[in-house]
């Protein structure tokens, strides 16, 4: 079980959130929308140019620049490898 | 009658939180701004049951705290103007994410009404709420309700009746349990604060307990006022490095985990998701309009439709409207007949009514197919696609859509940075807009390039645009190195899922946009126009060099004379050609009187006034006063230039007389260095009416007019000199 950043995930991995780095607004914004450890997030595409990224979460579509996805620490889930 | 209530609704974006708030008002709603602030404030009216209801739409936000304009609005509200009731708009097919706003209206202590929205789409997707259980546990009704299709509207008013009578069983006022630590905390903070005579209540004193240990600055500005600053600032010190020592986390993550385990804990026993990991068909259109080949091709095809639509389609009505108002000029000149107050109403009045109601096609169709992209959720997938490209100009995806409007138009680009969430790019975004060559700017390239550069005008105007764009893309990078450092709003855009949008509900988006601009615009280009009319119409009396009226009578009593004598011999037609060649001379001696008059007029002195600053640049106190004029409206440059070479005000850019004029005027060199001071220098008035309402700040508006001159004169100057010292003058 390795931990990585969430920008390294390709499409369709998935991961448990571990713990969001980075201050301020930016942090608490990310909390407050369900980026809090132990949330399952998989990765639903890149966009066209490879960023933004787009992840679904707790039931929802939402999309990060890939220097804020840096700032997400992810347990990359092992049942992957089963998967594919 | 006679019962009043005041509530407000909350709810994530999204949410459907607009659909139920017109569902509830109907078309009785005003839209406004927040007091201070451009964040539209949506107010309506409902009646039911003998109460009158006074409904407030706060922002869309995804949680109350400090961090963004639109969150600090909605709970200052809520605090301030203690509404009787707030209406929570939860979406049911994201229950979780949105029941942590939820959490924070509990702590807040108001009564509430959770109108669960948009059941169907839940359902659809196999997730089975029990929502009456759900109720019992948060202590709040919850109202299934489909704002698409206008169901579950009227449950709604009665639970909010019932409520705000007291009469619902189910509400309570429930603790939502953070922990075993964080609680202690909490307490200690609870009794500090209760130890001041300020803050008496007991929900509003944990309710701040709680925000400090989230860092609300909002918060903590308000204990620092206070004789409570040292304790509390020392306590919450305390506690963090206490709360780090024992649980590992900061106390900020903290509160963010327990709301999201108490969301967690009530769901467990009244949420179940039946299927798991379907593609629904929001996902299959996502597939495609985001694709990595087909995604950019079919923006920008949604981009040119709706170019098209604004200012092709557009450009129909708009000829309509502006031929009317010619002819209502005409009608009421001819009725009023020739005097000042006619030129006031003609000239002053019609035509500064003509120019706000040329804009109104644009706008309405602009706004109306924004609407559409929003309202479909194509907006956010539009942002996702273009952000990267937009965010290398220190930009934000979103930001693409007032950047290309630019082009047609800068006043409803201007107007269309309101989709932009934060305040930063906004006013970034508004800064650089004007430097995108507008439709009105064009006319006066297609004068003055057709006059000077023959067959290399097509490319002489292209190099124009493309200025305009390095522009843009220039002070862009400097302003966000500059003006807005440090202040990156995070990107995190969430992509909601495609829906079906209702005509209803767009038009009432298009219309609240729209009569925004008559409103607030109009007042301010109409008293423009009518100013700029009475600096060239006055002062009426003038010392002319010499006395036109005489000359005039000696010029006709010659031509009588000489007239008179050739009818007598019977040589009519001569004196048929001789009275053509008196109109002639008449015509030519009161252009000159006209000519005069202009100089003289206070347009006129102030054109000659800011010569001497337009003398480096090589313009001369004609390209002033063009300039000067071109200031209410760029096109109108060119009738200016018609009036002062005296070739008529009515020939359009393409007259030969015209480009002659201007051919004696200005060397290619000067004509270049005024066309790219056309494209910089200030903003229209419209223009800059729109900033001012858009940024709401005079400051930011005499930046906008300051910057936009000074980087004028400099490109004009140091593309004049420059030009001259390589010798191309």
């Amino acid at each position: 079980m390795s931990i990585r950043k969430l920008n390294e995930l390709k499409t369709g991995e998935k991961g448990i959130i571990e713990r969001v780095t980075g201050v301020g607004r930016f942090r608490h914004r990310l909390m407050e929308m369900g980026f809090v450890p132990g949330a399952e997030i998989i990765v639903e595409k890149f966009a066209p140019l490879r960023n933004p990224i787009e992840y679904v979460l707790k039931g929802y579509h939402v999309s990060l620049r890939h220097d804020e996805a840096e700032k997400v620490m992810v347990r990359q889930l092992e049942d992957q490898a089963k998967d594919h | 009658m006679g019962k009043k209530i005041t509530i407000a609704i909350a709810g994530n974006p999204n949410s459907g939180k607009t659909t139920i708030f017109n569902n509830i008002t109907g078309a009785r709603q005003k839209v406004g701004n927040w007091p201070g602030v451009t964040v539209e404030k949506k107010e309506g009216i409902a009646t039911y049951n003998g109460y009158t209801i006074q409904v407030v739409d706060l922002p869309g936000t995804y949680s109350l705290t400090a961090y963004s304009l639109e969150e600090i609005i909605a709970r200052n509200y809520i605090i301030e103007e203690k509404p009787d009731l707030v209406v929570d708009v939860i979406d049911a097919s994201t229950l979780e994410r949105n029941l942590y706003l939820a959490t924070q209206l509990i702590d807040l202590g108001v009564k509430l009404v959770f109108a669960l929205n948009m059941v169907d789409v839940a359902g659809s997707r196999g997730l089975i709420i029990d929502h009456e259980k759900l109720s019992l546990l948060m202590g709040v009704p919850f109202i299934p309700t489909v704002g698409s299709k206008n169901r579950g509207t009227e449950d709604l008013l009665k639970t909010i009746v019932r409520v705000t009578e007291d009469r619902e069983s189910v509400s309570r006022h429930i603790h939502i349990d953070y922990g075993l630590e964080l609680e202690e905390e909490i307490e200690r903070f609870q009794g500090l604060i209760r130890t001041s005579a300020s803050f008496p209540d007991e929900h509003h004193s944990r309710w701040m307990g709680i925000k400090l240990l989230e860092n609300d600055e909002e918060v903590i500005k308000e204990i620092e006022e206070t004789s409570l600053k040292k304790k509390v600032m020392d306590q919450l010190d305390k506690s963090k490095v206490h709360l780090n020592e024992i649980l590992g986390e900061d106390s900020e993550t903290l509160m963010a985990d327990r709301r999201y385990g108490f969301i967690h804990g009530a769901l467990k026993e009244t949420f179940r998701q039946t299927r798991r990991d379907r593609r629904y068909l929001s996902d299959q259109v996502d597939m495609v309009l985001t694709n990595r080949l087909l995604g950019f091709p079919i923006f920008i095809f949604f981009i040119w439709a709706m170019f098209q639509l604004t200012f092709s389609v557009g450009q129909y009505p708009t000829d309509w409207i502006d031929a009317g108002v010619g002819l209502l000029a005409q009608f009421v000149g001819g009725l009023m007949g020739k005097g000042l107050l006619t030129d006031l109403v003609v000239d002053g009045i019609i035509s500064g009514v003509g120019g706000v109601a040329v804009f109104l096609p644009n706008i309405f169709i602009l706004f109306f197919c924004i609407a559409l992209f929003e309202d479909t959720g194509y907006m956010a997938r539009a942002a996702f696609i273009m952000d990267k490209v937009m965010h290398t100009l220190g930009l934000h995806g979103k930001s693409f859509i007032p950047m290309i409007m630019g082009f047609g138009c800068n006043v409803p680009a201007i107007m269309a940075t309101r989709v932009l969430e934060s305040k930063r790019d906004r006013i970034l975004t508004i800064l650089i807009n004007p430097l995108i060559s507008c439709s009105a700017r064009l006319p006066v390239y297609v004068l003055i390039a057709g006059a000077l550069f023959g067959a290399y005008a097509g490319n002489v105007i292209f190099s124009l645009y493309v200025i305009g764009i390095v522009l843009a893309i220039l002070m862009g990078q400097i302003f966000k190195r500059t003006l807005f450092r440090g202040e990156i709003a995070p990107f995190v855009l969430e992509l909601p899922p495609y829906r079906m949008p209702t005509l209803k509900g767009t038009l009432i988006h298009m219309w609240e946009r729209g009569s925004i601009f008559i409103r607030k615009m109009g007042g301010v280009i109409l008293i423009g126009s009518i100013l700029v009319w009475a600096l060239s119409s006055f002062p009426q009396t003038v010392n002319y060099s010499r006395d036109y009226d005489m000359e005039k009578r000696k010029i006709e009593e010659r031509y009588a004379m000489q007239k008179a004598e050739l009818v007598q011999t019977g040589q009519g037609e001569k004196a048929q050609l001789l009275s053509k060649e008196m109109n002639q001379k008449i015509a030519e001696l009161e252009t000159f009187q006209k000519d005069e008059f202009q100089e003289n007029s206070f347009l006129g002195r102030l054109g000659k006034t800011i010569a001497p600053f337009l003398r480096p640049l090589g313009f001369d106190w004609k390209g002033g006063v063009a300039l000067l004029t071109g200031f209410v409206a760029k096109e109108i440059v060119v009738s200016t230039f018609g009036i002062l070479y005296q070739v008529g005000e009515k020939e359009g850019e393409e007259s030969e007389n015209l480009r002659t004029a201007i051919r004696n005027a200005m060397t290619p060199l000067i004509g270049y260095a005024f066309m790219v001071f056309v494209l910089v220098y200030t903003p229209c008035l419209a223009t800059v009416a729109a900033i001012r309402r858009e940024t709401g700040s005079w400051r930011w508006t005499g930046f906008s007019v300051g910057y936009s001159l000074t980087l004028a004169w400099i490109l004009a100057f140091v593309i004049y000199r420059g030009g001259m010292i390589l010798g191309l003058g």
